[in-house]
């Protein structure tokens, strides 16, 4: 066993014959956005403590193509789902966990039409399965225990993929207060972003979704915020620090929450 | 006794068949511009659907005060429709409550059940119209309803009353004739909602009975041949399309985009992937993506006519709860109103889609499909499972695709992905930095 973090890639794993049991997608945010890779970071390192044999793609990852499947460039989505579609079967993997509900929604239901086939879960769901196998004890640390705290359903994990479950089971085993917004599960409000929508200005209008969306976060009285997608995460942040309250309430996601509860955020 | 009325009734039926069976032709051929789409596959599961959804009404209620004002309405539908095959013979034959001998103290049951729903109906249109018009419920005054949708609405709600009235007031005046022993009229021991109008017309003479109770019959079989007809014009439409609308839905995860498989050939040949074993493409490619309602599927131009205009999508459209001009319903609206003027246009040799409009442009704009999240909350929202997202993308798809019009961000956002494998601009050998914060640090504890 390891007492230092691993963050072994798919290449260097078949180059030592060994297959890991699973892939972690990292997805672009993940790799590139300032504050989601504290999440990426949070995932791994949490997966090293339960020493799961897992591995990245590394440099060999690229965009699922999402983004530009949505905003209705289909050529550009499967010139990328083809190459990424190539390099994953290449590696031969069965499976994959990510962090993110647009890369798991595309994985997991676009790729296989285009020959890539794959079990595929959000972190939420691993995580949840982690916990009911007792592999993950959590002991209230973090100083969470107790707290209320609402949780923002992302569109493409929850309306679009039916999971709702998983990520409140995490926090039921958090030992957290939930409190719902008025808007949630398949009612609830998207952050704005989806569809692309991440990338562009929004159309003329009389509010920005992201702050809709925050006021009912806050509404709930509860100084943490838990999301389980990157651009939620930005969204809900955004809107957070708009209504100047970036000092009382935290979002965070679900993964940053158990590392913080394992002490593994130092 | 003259055969007149019998000649009349029966002309009017058969008018009315004529009629119906035109303009079920012409709304067929309309949804059948659009191109085939295959949802035949798991067929219990699609009867399920059908059941729980259109039968069942599980998704109206969502929202409980509306759904079990419309379940009444529903059920009364169903139900009355019995007695309108009892009218219809007797109509023909030129008998009177036909089933009402054989029947006896059933029948009796049946009429109260019937009178009861009606009263139902009546109490609920009220409602409905209160709902509509005075306490003015958001989602039922939005613009897009402005003109036709809102008197279509209303107008509906009007004729159920008037229908629900000239049954009880048959009934009403039936029971006084039997009363009174006149010939041809059958007691009916006690129809309990009915009787209360009787007051109103105790002061007639048999003469005068005898006509207002013809008038209503007639009155009512007539304004259910012609609601039967004007449905077809309607958004009440529904009563029928909800059936079929909700067994061809789309029974893959609503995250899930269509895939084009014209596309997924080029990009085989481009990757120099081996294409053996695919299915050959279409002969016509036609164009990629939708501009016009030729391009979408025929399950699209479905729901558009299935579509109830009830607002429920839109309410929940976090763009259009922001202010963004994007209304979902209104997708659905356009979409069938397109496909209406097409279709007209070729049924009366017109140049249909060559009349210089398309859907995309004079009905849809850029800056409503631009708006959407694909969040599918109106999927989610629709009461009869109706995917107004599965248009709007279809709609950028041919922005992006044949026009390359697609917002300047986004035409940015391609080419990141198309150089940098990001929809950010970074360098791709970056990819793997984040790891460089923990890699080989300790683990505490
Ligand atoms: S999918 Fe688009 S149209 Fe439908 S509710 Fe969401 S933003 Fe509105
Ligand atoms: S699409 Fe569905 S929810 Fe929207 S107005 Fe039509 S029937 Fe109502």
């Amino acid at each position: 066993m390891s007492t230092t973090f691993q963050i072994p890639t798919m290449a260097e794993k078949t180059a030592a014959g060994d297959q890991p049991e699973i892939l972690f997608w990292v997805g672009c945010a993940g790799s590139f956005d300032e504050r989601y890779k504290a999440v990426t970071i949070a995932f791994v390192k949490i997966l090293n403590k339960l020493e799961i044999n897992f591995a990245v793609l590394g440099e060999e990852e690229t965009c699922t193509g999402d983004p530009a499947r949505r905003a209705g460039n289909e050529f550009l989505f499967q010139m990328q789902a083809m190459s990424n579609i190539q390099v994953l079967n290449g590696y031969q993997v069965k499976k994959i966990v990510t962090a993110c509900p647009h890369c798991f929604n595309t994985l997991k239901n676009e790729y296989p039409e285009l020959g890539g086939n794959y079990e595929v879960l959000h972190h939420s769901q691993f995580l949840q399965q982690l916990i009911h196998a007792g592999q993950v004890v959590l002991k209230g640390g973090g100083g969470f225990k107790g707290k209320k705290i609402t949780f923002h359903d992302s569109c493409f994990l929850g309306r679009a993929n039916n999971v709702y479950e998983a990520p409140r089971e995490i926090i039921e085993a958090l030992d957290m207060e939930l409190v719902e917004m008025k808007r949630c599960r398949s009612k609830g409000l998207c952050c704005g972003a989806g569809g692309a929508q991440m990338f562009k200005e929004p159309e003329a209008g009389k509010k920005d979704i992201n702050i809709e969306r925050t006021e009912e976060a806050l509404a709930t009285g509860a100084k943490t915020i838990a999301v389980g997608c990157p651009f939620c995460l930005t969204m809900i942040s955004d809107g957070v620090k708009n209504k100047e309250k970036e000092n009382e309430v935290k979002v965070l996601d679900l993964a940053e929450l158990i590392a913080n509860d394992l002490g593994l955020n130092s | 006794m003259s055969i007149l009325p019998q000649l009349l009734f029966l002309t009017l039926l058969v008018a009315s068949g004529v009629v119906l069976y035109r303009r079920i032709t012409f709304l067929r051929n309309t949804i059948l511009l659009g191109k085939s789409e295959s949802r035949t596959d798991n067929p219990s599961q699609r009867w399920k659907t059908m059941a729980l959804i259109a039968f069942g009404q599980q998704k109206m209620f969502k929202r409980v005060g509306p759904a079990i004002l419309h379940l009444l309405i529903y059920v009364a539908f169903i139900v009355i429709n019995i007695e309108v095959l009892e009218f219809v013979i007797d109509g023909i034959s030129g008998s009177h409550r036909i089933f009402a001998p054989a029947l006896g103290g059933v029948y009796t049951v049946a009429m109260n059940i019937f009178e009861w729903l009606a009263i139902a109906v009546l109490v609920s249109c009220v409602a409905f119209l209160i709902r509509r018009n005075i306490t003015r419920v958001p989602r039922l005054t939005m613009p897009e309803l402005r003109g036709w949708p809102a008197l279509d609405a209303n107008l509906i709600l009007w004729i159920e009353i008037v229908l629900m009235l000239a049954i009880l007031t048959m009934n009403a005046t039936d029971q006084l004739l039997a009363e009174r022993g006149v010939a041809g009229y059958i007691p009916l021991g006690g129809l309990i909602f009915s009787s209360v109008l009787a007051p109103l017309f105790d002061g007639f003479g048999d003469g005068a009975l005898v006509i207002t109770e013809r008038i209503a019959w007639w009155f009512h079989i007539v304004g259910i041949l012609a609601f039967a007809i004007y449905v077809t014009y309607s958004k009440h439409l529904h009563i029928f399309l909800a059936f079929s609308n909700t067994w061809f839905s789309n029974l893959k995860p609503k995250g899930e985009m269509k895939n084009m498989k014209e596309i997924t050939n080029e990009v085989k040949l481009m990757l120099g992937v081996p294409t053996q074993g695919v299915e050959e493409p279409p002969a016509e490619v036609g164009r990629f993506g939708a501009k016009d309602v030729n391009d979408l599927s025929w399950v699209n131009i479905m729901n558009a006519f299935a579509c109830t205009e009830c607002g429920r999508c839109t309410a929940e459209c976090p763009a259009n709860i922001t202010g963004k001009k994007l209304s979902p319903r209104k997708i659905m609206m356009d979409t069938r109103d397109r496909a209406e003027e097409v279709s007209k246009s070729i049924a009366n040799g017109g140049p249909g889609l060559e009349d210089g409009k398309t859907l995309l442009g004079d009905y849809i704009t850029k800056e409503e499909i631009n708006a959407c999240t694909s969040c599918n909350a109106c999927v989610e929202a629709c009461p009869i499972n109706i995917d107004p997202l599965d248009i709007i993308l279809q709609l950028r798809r041919y922005v992006a695709m044949e026009e390359s019009a697609s917002p300047a961000q986004w035409n940015v956002m391609f080419q990141n992905i198309e150089t940098s494998f990001a929809p950010w601009k970074f360098a791709p050998t970056d990819r793997f930095k984040w790891a460089d914060e923990i890699k080989g640090k300790p683990m505490n504890d």
